[in-house]
């Protein structure tokens, strides 16, 4: 690494890597400058949305060195693994609605000044713009709806987009026929405002819909992408995760995930499951026992060797029960599609019940014609199409501001219809990390109070992180301790006053304790307990009162869930496992509960994916996160009342703006069906709907404590 | 008339201009990482020693 290697465009090399922790613009600039500093480094650029940074070197720099050089500015990373990424849903809507906005503008500046009375040759000439910009504008930017219409009609089955291609398509007809012919009205404008509204609701939609669609494949990315394995004659070399065979041996760094299950041959560590059981605290592991693909190593190397790989492992197994369960709820209709259903048909009859009208009432059959399409344009459901997803969208928002993100709007309505929570106990009930029982804390002397923080401020090891936060905060001071050393997975010793002093891990095993051992002196045992979420009390009496009854499943033994189900008054159901959760959830559903799963962890993972809405705290593994449909900031667990009344709120909201959308309808149709519509009374009549139903929406994105 | 004839080709050349300087942004991947826009305004560049 000595020469500085000449850096030149045509022989560098890309390489994609995952850094999950970047949240800002301070992370973008510390990952792109850390890695820019290195010397075969051309340039780095952070992708925020995805969590990634493209690094573009020199081929001699490999992915460890990249990984490491991460490693030291302090963003954990892991190189991309080869999941296709799932397309984005806005993407496709985002040239359509460019088009249409385009087009619209400028067809609408047409369409004025032949409503402000130019006529004869004037007129025919705009019309004859218009249709050279609405033609093949329409057709482009309509291409979403028409081809979800003819799927939708080729199925035997209606949506939305059935009358909404029938009535543009109608109108694009109508309005071409009138152009080469010299007629008066030409709908042109009105075809491409419709689609520039339902396109606009669409992409907001689509918009909150990329956002959840993340998930699946985060959770096999956390595999680790590959181990160093020892071959038969000693050596040790990478070889990638879907090449790893089982029964070879795996050599697992301090600070690796493991790429596949496993027993440990030799070796003893302590291992973060946090990505497959929620918990936190480390677990101790010793030769002989099974370890599982992407938990994490504390603390020192050991040997695995691989018992399942791949498809195999416990975290895709867990993968495919989510994905499973996951169906089920892409069962649920949205409000917009079922209210489509009902309004598809009662349009169509409309129209041909004011075409057939009028041929018996006698008029010509381009009158008739020209009477139906009006009714059909007019009661094209632009309205009905903002109705919910602008509703959504501005819930969204407003949510956000108090620390709760929703990330899929069809989670909404199905929040809003719950009535029966399971409540995960730890990470989700409980605050997930264990913090130092105060009693024993205040019970200590000022100076073994001084020692132990001392020593622990020197650890990175959870437990001497929570001592050392519970201490400093109740205004300790550390005292001078000198040779400070730590030896992993017992603890920390040093030299105080010229005794020895020692926080280590206790001689019984079981429960999470450390041991405070000052020479000389009795040893003091701090037992870590975990809390229970502040305003825990006051949010299940919220969600009582709101008539849903609460319950916790949890995958902990009966004996470490007991003492909070007595704390909160919940009736409580222990060990269950990933499949166990599921299948109570579906038991409720089957006795015709809605059911919201509020949990944390990969065990949770299954449960959150089946449950009719999810929840899961911030603090939640990456799976619990992805699963869930919302995720609330903070400690406090008033997200979940906040949460719950947010939807209902929303759904409020969207009733009365389908309610607005039909009243309008009320109103326009009878004058459709009489034949008063033009063009420029559709124009005016659309606009206003639209800007009513906006303006009722954005009341809620005030948010409201 | 005459403004007419002038005014609108400019006008809608002036709009075809916006369309196609949208989808180039578009292709070009502008449109990529919106959440990164937004933090990238908040990194102050003389940190780096620029």
């Amino acid at each position: 690494m000595n020469a500085i290697v000449p850096i030149s465009d045509e022989r560098l090399e890309e390489t994609v890597l995952l850094v999950p922790a970047m949240h800002c613009g301070g992370c973008m600039a510390k990952v792109e400058r850390g890695l820019e500093t290195l010397p075969e480094v051309a340039r780095a650029r952070v992708n925020l949305s995805a969590r990634q940074v493209r690094v573009q070197h020199h081929p001699g720099l490999g992915v460890p060195e990249l990984v490491a050089a991460l490693e030291n500015i302090g963003f954990a990373s892991q190189p991309r693994a080869d999941v296709v990424a799932p397309p984005s849903a806005v993407k496709p809507l985002l040239a359509p609605l460019a088009v249409a906005g385009f087009a619209s503008m400028n067809v609408m500046l047409m369409s004025v000044s032949i409503w402000s009375g130019a006529a004869g040759p004037t007129r025919d000439l705009f019309h004859w713009l218009s249709a050279l910009i609405g033609v093949p504008a329409i057709a482009y930017a309509g291409r979403p709806f028409f081809s979800s219409a003819w799927s939708a009609l080729r199925r035997g089955r209606t949506n939305m987009d059935v009358p909404i291609t029938i009535g543009v398509t109608l109108a694009t007809a109508l309005s071409l026929y009138e152009t080469i012919v010299g007629g008066g009205h030409a709908w042109f404008d009105g075809a491409l405002m419709l689609l520039l509204f339902l396109l606009a609701g669409r992409t907001l939609d689509a918009a909150m819909r990329d956002r959840a669609r993340a998930g699946v494949d985060t959770l096999l990315r956390q595999a680790a992408t590959g181990a160093m394995v020892v071959g038969q004659d000693g050596a040790v070399s990478w070889v990638s995760a879907d090449r790893i065979v089982p029964g070879s041996l795996m050599r697992v760094a301090a600070g690796e995930r493991l790429a596949a299950d496993g027993e440990i041959v030799a070796g003893e560590t302590a291992v973060d499951q946090s990505l497959l059981t929620g918990e936190s605290a480390p677990v101790a592991v010793r030769g002989g026992d099974s370890v599982h693909a992407g938990t994490l190593n504390l603390h020192a190397p050991v040997d695995v060797r691989v018992t399942a790989t791949g498809d195999d492992t416990s975290l895709a197994e867990i993968a495919r029960l989510m994905e499973a369960a996951g169906q089920a709820r892409s069962a649920y209709v949205r409000l917009a599609d079922r209210a489509a259903r009902i309004y598809a048909p009662a349009v169509h009859t409309l129209a041909l019940v004011s075409f057939i009208g009028w041929l018996v009432a006698g008029a010509s059959v381009y009158n008739a014609t020209v009477i139906a399409i009006a009714v059909l344009i007019i009661t094209c459901p632009c309205a009905i199409g903002l109705a919910v997803p602008v509703a959504q969208v501005a819930a969204c928002a407003g949510l956000m501001r108090q620390g709760i993100m929703v990330k899929d709007g069809s989670a909404l309505e199905r929040l809003a219809r719950i009535d029966r929570a399971l409540i995960d106990k730890t990470g989700s009930l409980t605050l997930g990390r264990p913090a130092p029982a105060a009693d024993v804390l205040a019970a200590l002397s000022a100076e073994e109070a001084a020692v132990a923080l001392a020593l622990a401020s020197h650890s990175r090891h959870p437990l001497s992180r929570a001592l050392t936060v519970a201490l400093a905060g109740e205004g300790h001071v550390a005292a001078a301790v000198e040779d400070v050393r730590e030896t992993p997975g017992l603890g920390m010793r040093g030299r105080w006053n010229g005794m020895e002093v020692a926080l280590r891990r206790p001689d019984v095993a079981g429960q999470s304790a450390t041991a405070l051992d000052i020479a000389g002196r009795p040893i003091r045992l701090i037992p870590f307990v975990d809390q229970l979420r502040p305003d825990c009390g006051e949010a299940l009496a919220r969600l009582t009162a709101m008539g849903v009854s609460c319950s916790i499943l949890s995958g902990d033994n009966a004996r470490a869930v007991s003492p909070i189900a007595r704390a909160t008054g919940l009736t409580a159901q222990a060990n269950a496992s990933p499949a166990d959760k599921r299948d109570a959830i579906a038991r409720l559903q089957n006795a015709g509960y809605r059911v919201l799963m509020v949990g944390d962890g990969l065990n949770d993972g299954p449960a959150l994916a089946a449950a009719d809405a999810s929840i899961a705290p911030a603090s939640a593994s990456d799976v619990g996160r992805q699963a869930a449909d919302i995720v609330f900031l903070g400690d406090s667990l008033l997200g979940l009342p906040r949460a719950l009344q947010g939807s209902r709120r929303t759904m409020a909201v969207v009733r009365q703006n389908l309610g607005l959308a039909i009243g309008y309808n009320v109103l326009a149709v009878p004058l459709a069906i009489l034949g008063y519509v033009t063009p420029l009374v559709a124009a005016i009549a659309m606009s206003t709907s639209s800007i009513l139903v906006i303006a009722n929406s954005l009341r809620l994105a005030r948010a409201r404590p | 008339m005459i403004g007419l004839a002038v005014l609108i080709p400019i006008a809608l050349i002036m709009g075809l201009c916006g369309l196609a300087a949208f989808f180039w942004a578009l292709k070009r991947g502008q449109f990529e990482d919106m959440e990164g826009a937004a933090a990238r305004i908040l990194i102050d560049d003389e940190a780096g020693g620029a």
